[in-house]
Formats: structure tokens, C-alpha cells, sequence
């Protein structure tokens, strides 16, 4: 029998894994936990420092099925923004993994989900976006695109909310979109997402076989597939490798993370810069005037602190403090006291 | 003539908000307090930034009754709009002081008190330039005037402005121009009053402190080790945040060079709730302020915590409802929300303070209680509590070591392993309802499990099985059973023989303090018990049986604690006779007395006692 190969922390693949899916055959959304499940092992991540966070829909019950030794928590409907960000206060030195749906994060939660990127919580934030209530049986999302049909028949004419759009207007540091069935790209971008420090948000197209994989669906497996308009190709380089043969001066972009890890863009069809938020915000317009679905690495944002360190909270965890830490002395109450005297 | 009483006075001053009458107020109370006599002081305020009505009353009380009184004795006319209303409410015998800058209008008149003049907004024109600050002196002038009239030493009001503006002498001297001149002003006239003077008593108040209880719940939050506070600005809650904001950084020494806390004004109430739920289930002792519509907001988050077992502390400080209601009015109306907030069958624990002193305490030990029973818990306050100056004994700090209940950490997990044992965080292993609990960040093999607000079995995996889901639910009722014991237990002042009991909580107990001495003295002997916690504990159960009648006073219109008795112990409601305040003022001594002759006739004609 063949030795399961062992990445740098010497975990296996199978150390990655979680409870069988209980998602319908060929979901995209299981193809998403595959690649998250690879960018972790890729990237030599300990699960036990990972806390994976959810809210409610099919694609909140994901976390359930990778990281099985890791803390999960299936929060409220359109919460674990909020319930991240108390977790993130909490612990600063876990790794937040959150995995939503377009319910959860364009409706209900989407004020939660707004605030939480004004604040760049630290997070790899995956939205699974299917355009459709898939727990409840086929409901309209509000990413449904204009003219998007329903299964029974209803068109959707109520302009869809761009997540990708959002994140880059409301203060996100890393936003990508990317595609459930293109593992060969949507890994590098879950593995940079989780190098950055600050809020990583991942747009990822993943087709509802069930409720929304019909004619005139614009979120079907078909429509995604012919629709893709992919920016460049994505490599990501670990912060120990030194690979430069990769590299094409001039045509490709470089991106340097937090932890010294790169992701290398390969540029395909025009010049694109990440950096650039006006750039991004033209980007994904333009593409959605063709009815396409812009994919990359399309806003990165080096410069901003999170949120942890915007509150400069001591390097313990908050939840580690003990009672010397925390309980002022009698002395100090005196004085107060003394205070309200006066 | 009545000779005057000695240190028993009720003032009211009426103005509009906005004016500078909060600094004038502070001055004239605080003066009282540092001459030495018992008192307290009411701000009946508007939801409003400048220019609606707004009353202040100051008591002062020989006796040391500290709650607020319906009969006025002086009444300080300073809002033409209010004056017609206010004229009446000053008793026969009482005095009116106003502004005569300009007549007085024919029907601003009455018959049976004393009207001084006192020409406060001439004065400050005389004395102040031109000036956005000139209009609040006009406030400074009633200050002086009602110091001649009652007798508070101009030396005490120097010391007053000083510990209030010390850092300001420009600001201190002005003031004390516009008091002196009223002062001289009423003495050059002659004026004199018959109704009460004001006498020192040396170290009358010697070691008391003034303050309000949301500024001492948010101290006794930093001693009880808060370390995460995510709230939203509500009305009356908002100061035990601010006043987090204010101290934290004085208390709390830095850890690594940084802070030992995070304070986060977050986006809505259902934003702060997410965050301390996430936050505590972390393993952070995380706290939220806010008051009725908040909890109302927060209501579906509130179940999560209770289901998935997390310990979170939510300071309510109640405020008149439903809806938005009269949000700077007092009233004690969100019990039941409280008490049973989510959907599906749930049930919480409430810390209920009822003085300074108890604010700062149940803040501290709500840290512990949510802790150990993996819960959410309320420390159910309410506007005359939060916002109210209160005098007081200092606060205490009971030297007790955290309890952080069953939390595991990886060492003991390896002695569970070696001996054998499972961590199944659903599972009561003792017997208390209560189970052991890891938090993230805890990297020992057996610690982590997914939590989540669907249905769950003893470990912590989905499971919609009938039993699996019973046995949580039945579980977690056995936990509140468990807290009963727990929780703090009720203040009980009894004489043997008497049976009729009168039982209160929160801000009622200090005019039902009161009210008891008038029954006494009209002949009506009570007993008394102070409710400081939901669940119920044995004792208050014991108390109710125990007496024949039993008055019990809420300030809610629909008798919202009498409910949870009779349903609990169904045997005693029939002698529960509710005393309901809910006009959102503070509660009086009065109200509560003629409440209960009212009852004690209608109930029993023939032995009443009015």
C-alpha cells in the first residue's frame, strides 16, 4: 500500500477531510469543499487553528463536511458575519473560515456582511452563489441576475447584487470570483485568500443542480461554464518556495501576501491590476454587461490593518486573559469611589 | 406660622432641555449631598436634544428616604411652556419661584402659595456678554436663589463648582457670579420663606458616594473581566458603554503593550448580539448593552445561546414600552420579554439589581453565572437605576476568583483521555443539567465539535431524532433547575406574627422601603421580600406561602412577575394583589401606599385600616 503523502506539518489529505456530504449529487457546492479542503493541505495549515463559521442554507452546512478536527459553528440565518467577528475579538490567532450562500449574504445577512468588511475582520469568507433558495425549494436569490428564469417558469426582473462589486466598494482587502468547477483556479485563490490577514472575500459561482440548473437559468452548470471570463491565470507560491521560472516580466502581476507568500497572475486577454479598485469596479461592470462572470483575483488591498489589529488587542487572546489580567484592584475601586464623591 | 422643617425639602425645577439645567441641577444636588443631608434627585427628561420640557426633582429627607416624593414643595418655574400645568402641581402652602423679567401672566396665578420673583434673565444679561453661554447662566440664578431661600451656604456651592469645573476657573467664576446675584438678589429684597431650611450635619454623608447605576454596572462588568463589549446607542443604555469606553482604559493595565479588550459599537442590536455570542462561545467573557427594542431585535440570537449552551450577559436597562414608547422614562416591563426571549421553549436567568451597589455586583458575578450555566443572562435594570444620581454606601468588591463553570482545558482533556473518558459536549455528565464545555483554540484531539443552533444530539452532532432532541431540551431545563439554587437570593425583612407581605424588585425597593414605614404608621404592619433573581429560588416560594396576603409591586401595566409566580407556583396567586406603576416615572412611596388601602379595602371593607 502506497504512503499518503504528508505535507509540511505532516498531516495527510484525509487529515482534512470532515463527515460525508449530505449535499445532492453534483452539487457545486461540494466541488468548493474539495478545493477548500486541498488549499488548506496545500498550504500546511493546522486544522485545530481553524474556526469554521456558517449561517444557515444548504451551503452553510458545508463546513460540517472538511476540517473535521476543526471548531465549527452554524450560526443564525445572515449572522456569522457578525458572530466571526465576535469570535475573531475573541481569539485573534485562529483562522476564521466562514462559507455562506447568496441567502444568507445578499439578503437577509447583508448588512451584517457589509459592516464586517468596513471592519476588514480577518476572514476567507466564501459566498457559494447559486441565485437560489435551494433549502426551501427554489426561491429567487437576491443575486439572481435580470431575466434569470425560475424552474416553474417565473423571470426574475429585479437587478441581481453584485457580491464581488460589494466587497471591493465596502472596504474588503482581497476580493476573487471564481467558479465551482474550476478547481485548477478557485484553489490558488482560496490558498491566497487565507495567507492574507484582513477580509477575503470569494465570490464562487456554484450551479444548484437541483433548483436552478434549467433553461434560462443564468447560474446553471451550462450557462457558468459558457459564461466565464476569466481575468488571468492564478498560481499561488508558498512563502518557502522560490519559484521564479513561473514568472513573465511584463506580462504577469505579482502579488505579495502577509505571510511572504506570492500569487502570480498570468495575464490572459488585457492588463489588469488588482490593485486598482476603480480598475475592479470597471472590470466587473463591463462583464456583466456581456452577461459574463468576471473571474481572478479582482481587488487586493495590502495597505489596510484588521480589525484585531485596528482594535490593537494584546497578542494573548482575549479569551486566554486570566483575572490578573483583567480585574483592576481594590485600590483602584477605591479611588473611584473617592471619585464619586466629588 | 409653621416653623419650617429641618432637611426636608422637595424641589422641582422645571425647564426646557438643552438650557444648561442638567449643570445647574448637578450643583444644587450635590451641594445638599455635601451639607451633609440625605437626598436624591429625579431627571424626568425629554427623548429630545434642546427645547421640550424637561423636571428635575431634588428630596431632601431627614429620614433618608431616597426614592422620589408626589408632593412638591417648591416649584421652580423656569419653562413657560409647562407653567400652567406646573403651577398646580406645587402643594398649598408650597412656594413658587419664577423668572419676573418679564409680568407674570394673569393666569399663571393661583391661590395658596408663596410666588418669589426673581428677574434671572436681567440679571444675566446685566452680568454675562453676549453669548451663546449667557442663555444657560439664566439657569445659574435659580441656583443662588433657592441657596438664600433654604439656606445652603455659598462656600458649599464654591466647593460644588470647584470639584465640578476645577480644571475651568473661567468657567467657575461666571457661575458664580450669576448664583451669587440671585442669591443677593432675593437677600436684598428681604425675601424669607416658611417651608423648610437645610442644616448642615457634619459627616452626614461621610464616605457615601453619588452616582448612577449604569456607570457602576459597566465598572463592576470590567471587574467581573469583560473583555468583549459590542453594543448599539439606546437609550437608556447607552452610558454603561460609554462609561466602559471612559474606564477601561484607566483600569484595565495594557498586556503586551495593548488592550485587554475590545469595545465595538456595532451596526444594529443584531449585530451585537452575533458578536458576543461569537465571542463568548470563543470563550470571551462578552457582554451587549441595550434596553426593549434591542432585546426585541436580538431575540432569535438569544435562543442560539440558550440552545447551543453560550455564555454571553446582556445589561437591559428598561425603558417605557411597547415600541419605541417613552425611551427616557422608566418602567419594568421587559421581565417576560426577558425572562422567555426566542422562540421555541426557553427560559433565562435575570440578575435583577436594585441599588447601587447590587448594579456593581450582579455586572461582576453575571460574568460567572453565564459561565457556569453556559447561558445568556440578564442583569435586568431600568432607567431610574441607570440614569437616576443615586447617593450611596461605596461600592464593595468581594474578593472571589473567577468560576469559568465546566470549561475543559487541554490538560484536563488529557487526563480524560488517560482515564478513559469522552468529551461529549452535550451530555450531562453530572447530573446538574450542566455539561462540560472546550473553546476554540483548544488543540487537544477530543476538543473540538461543531456547535450549531439546528438540532443536535449529546455530542454535538446533527440529529433531528425525537430523542436526541428531548433529551437537550429536558436537559436544559434541568440547568435552570440547577440555577435556582444558584441564582441570588431574595432580601427578606420580616416580624414574626405579620402576614401580610409586600415583595418587590429592582428600583421599587427604595419607595417600598418607604411606603412601609407610612403603612406602619397608619397601623399596617408588612413583612417584605426583594426578588433579585429569575429563576425563583426556594425562598421566595417559601415567602409567598407563608403569608395570607401579598402585595407585589411591578412597574408594568400587565403584573408581568405576578404571571411567572402563578404560573410556577399556581397555590399563591390568589393572595397576590398587584401594585402597578407604570406612568414611567419613578415609583413613589405614595402611589404604592394609597395602591395598597385601595386593595386592603376593596378586598376586605370591614377590617380596613385607611
Amino acid at each position: 500500500m502506497a504512503e499518503a503523502k504528508l505535507n509540511r506539518i505532516n498531516l495527510s489529505e484525509k487529515d482534512y477531510e470532515g463527515a460525508a456530504s449530505t449535499m445532492c449529487r453534483g452539487c457545486g457546492h461540494d466541488a468548493i469543499s474539495a478545493s477548500v479542503m486541498r488549499a488548506y493541505f496545500e498550504s500546511n495549515i493546522d486544522p485545530r487553528k481553524v474556526i469554521k463559521m456558517s449561517g444557515i442554507g444548504c451551503s452553510s452546512k458545508t463546513p460540517a463536511y472538511f476540517l473535521s478536527q476543526s471548531f465549527g459553528f452554524n450560526a443564525v440565518h445572515g449572522r456569522m458575519s457578525a458572530v466571526a467577528t465576535g469570535a475573531n475579538m475573541a481569539n485573534h490567532t485562529l483562522m476564521p473560515m466562514g462559507v455562506s450562500g447568496d441567502g444568507d449574504t445578499a439578503a437577509i445577512g447583508l448588512g451584517n456582511f457589509c459592516h464586517m468588511m468596513r471592519r476588514n475582520v480577518n476572514i476567507t469568507y466564501i459566498v457559494e452563489n447559486n441565485g437560489v433558495y435551494g433549502l426551501t425549494k427554489g426561491q429567487f436569490s437576491a443575486t439572481a441576475d435580470v431575466g434569470s428564469v425560475m424552474k416553474g417558469g417565473k423571470v426574475n426582473d429585479i437587478p441581481a447584487i453584485d457580491l464581488a462589486e460589494l466587497a471591493v466598494t465596502l472596504g474588503a482587502t482581497y476580493v476573487a470570483r471564481s467558479f465551482s468547477g474550476d478547481r485548477k483556479q478557485l484553489t490558488p485563490l482560496v490558498q491566497g485568500a487565507l495567507a492574507h490577514s484582513g477580509s477575503a472575500i470569494l465570490d464562487v459561482i456554484s450551479p444548484c443542480v437541483t433548483f436552478n440548473n434549467h433553461e434560462g437559468s443564468t447560474k446553471s452548470l451550462k450557462y457558468a461554464k459558457g459564461h466565464l471570463d476569466p481575468i488571468h491565470e492564478v498560481d499561488f507560491i508558498p512563502p518557502y518556495e522560490n519559484i521564479e521560472a513561473d514568472y513573465n516580466e511584463g506580462t504577469d502581476h505579482e502579488v505579495e501576501l502577509h505571510d511572504g507568500s506570492r500569487i502570480i497572475l498570468h495575464k490572459l486577454s488585457k492588463d489588469y491590476d488588482p490593485t486598482n479598485k476603480a480598475q475592479a469596479v470597471t472590470a466587473i461592470h463591463a462583464a456583466v454587461a456581456e452577461g459574463k462572470f468576471l473571474t481572478g483575483l479582482i481587488y487586493y488591498n495590502p495597505n489596510r490593518k484588521e480589525f484585531a489589529e485596528e482594535l490593537n488587542l494584546c497578542d494573548t487572546p482575549l479569551a486566554e486573559l486570566t483575572q490578573a489580567d483583567l480585574q483592576p484592584s481594590a485600590e483602584d475601586l477605591d479611588q473611584i469611589n473617592a471619585s464619586f464623591t466629588k | 406660622m409653621d416653623t419650617p422643617a429641618i432637611n426636608d425639602l422637595n424641589i422641582c425645577v422645571a425647564t426646557e432641555n438643552g438650557s444648561g439645567s442638567a449643570s445647574s441641577n448637578n450643583i444644587l444636588f450635590k451641594a445638599i449631598f455635601k451639607m451633609g443631608v440625605p437626598c436624591s434627585s429625579k431627571n424626568m427628561f425629554p427623548s429630545n436634544i434642546q427645547g421640550l420640557p424637561t423636571w428635575y426633582e431634588i428630596r431632601a429627607s431627614a429620614e433618608g428616604y431616597l426614592s422620589r416624593k408626589d408632593v412638591i414643595d417648591v416649584m421652580v418655574m423656569f419653562n413657560d411652556a409647562t407653567a400652567a400645568k406646573d403651577i398646580h402641581r406645587v402643594r398649598d402652602g408650597g412656594l413658587i419661584l419664577y423668572d419676573d423679567s418679564t409680568p407674570l401672566p394673569a393666569n399663571l396665578r393661583r391661590d395658596g402659595v408663596q410666588y418669589v420673583g426673581l428677574p434671572a434673565n436681567k440679571l444675566v444679561t446685566k452680568l454675562v456678554p453676549a453669548s451663546p453661554l449667557r442663555a444657560k447662566q439664566r439657569n445659574m440664578v435659580y441656583v443662588g436663589a433657592l441657596a438664600y431661600l433654604f439656606g445652603i451656604d455659598m462656600e458649599v456651592i464654591k466647593a460644588v463648582l470647584e470639584d465640578t469645573f476645577g480644571k475651568k476657573p473661567a468657567v467657575i467664576e461666571s457661575n458664580l457670579l450669576c448664583i451669587d446675584a440671585g442669591y443677593q438678589y432675593l437677600k436684598e429684597k428681604g425675601v424669607t420663606q416658611n417651608i423648610a431650611r437645610l442644616q448642615e450635619i457634619p459627616n452626614g454623608n461621610k464616605g457615601k458616594i453619588i452616582t448612577e447605576g449604569n456607570t457602576v454596572a459597566a465598572l463592576g462588568a470590567i471587574y467581573g473581566g469583560v473583555s468583549v463589549i459590542c453594543w448599539y446607542p439606546i437609550t437608556p443604555s447607552s452610558s454603561i458603554a460609554e462609561s466602559l469606553e471612559y474606564y477601561l482604559p484607566r483600569l484595565r493595565k495594557p498586556k503586551d503593550g495593548k488592550k485587554t479588550y475590545a469595545i465595538v459599537q456595532a451596526e444594529d442590536e443584531i449585530a451585537s448580539v452575533g458578536m458576543i455570542v461569537g465571542a463568548g462561545w470563543t470563550g470571551a467573557r462578552a457582554m451587549t448593552s441595550t434596553s426593549g427594542p434591542g432585546v426585541s431585535l436580538m431575540n432569535e440570537s438569544i435562543g442560539l445561546a440558550y440552545y447551543a449552551e453560550i455564555p454571553c450577559v446582556f445589561f437591559i436597562v428598561q425603558r417605557g414600552g411597547p415600541s419605541t414608547g417613552l425611551p427616557t422614562r422608566t418602567q419594568q416591563a421587559d421581565i417576560s420579554l426577558m425572562y422567555g426571549a426566542s422562540h421555541g421553549d426557553t427560559r433565562h436567568i435575570l440578575l435583577i439589581p436594585h441599588d447601587m451597589n447590587s448594579c456593581f455586583d450582579f455586572a461582576r458575578r453575571s460574568f460567572d453565572v453565564a459561565d457556569r450555566f453556559q447561558t445568556p443572562v440578564f442583569v435586568a435594570m431600568d432607567l431610574d437605576l441607570g440614569m437616576n444620581l443615586w447617593s450611596s454606601e461605596p461600592l464593595k468588591l468581594e474578593k472571589e476568583p473567577y468560576d469559568l463553570g465546566k470549561r475543559l482545558s487541554a490538560e484536563q482533556l488529557e487526563e480524560w483521555a488517560k482515564a478513559g473518558k469522552k468529551f461529549r459536549r452535550y451530555f450531562d455528565q453530572e447530573g446538574d443539567g450542566i455539561p462540560y464545555r472546550t473553546v476554540p483554540g483548544n488543540q487537544h484531539r477530543m476538543a473540538s465539535y461543531f456547535t450549531r443552533g439546528s438540532g443536535h444530539d449529546a455530542d454535538a452532532k446533527y440529529s433531528e431524532d425525537e430523542n436526541d432532541y428531548k433529551y437537550i431540551l429536558d436537559r436544559l431545563r434541568k440547568k435552570f433547575e440547577t440555577a435556582r439554587k444558584f441564582v441570588p437570593k431574595p432580601i427578606i425583612e420580616r416580624e414574626r406574627g405579620v402576614k401580610t407581605g409586600i415583595v418587590c424588585y429592582g428600583s421599587s425597593y427604595e419607595p417600598v422601603r418607604e411606603a412601609r414605614d407610612r403603612l406602619k404608621a397608619r397601623g399596617l404592619k408588612t413583612n417584605q421580600m426583594l426578588i433579585r433573581a429569575l429563576p425563583l429560588t426556594g425562598e421566595v416560594r417559601d415567602f409567598l406561602a407563608e403569608h395570607d396576603t401579598i402585595y407585589l409591586v411591578e412597574q408594568n401595566r400587565d403584573a408581568q412577575m405576578a404571571a411567572i409566580i402563578k404560573d410556577e407556583q399556581p397555590e399563591v396567586g390568589a393572595k397576590i394583589m398587584s401594585v402597578l406603576v407604570y406612568n414611567g416615572l419613578p415609583v413613589t412611596a405614595g402611589e404604592v401606599v394609597k395602591q395598597i388601602f385601595d386593595a386592603a379595602q376593596s378586598a376586605q371593607p370591614k377590617t380596613a385600616t385607611a
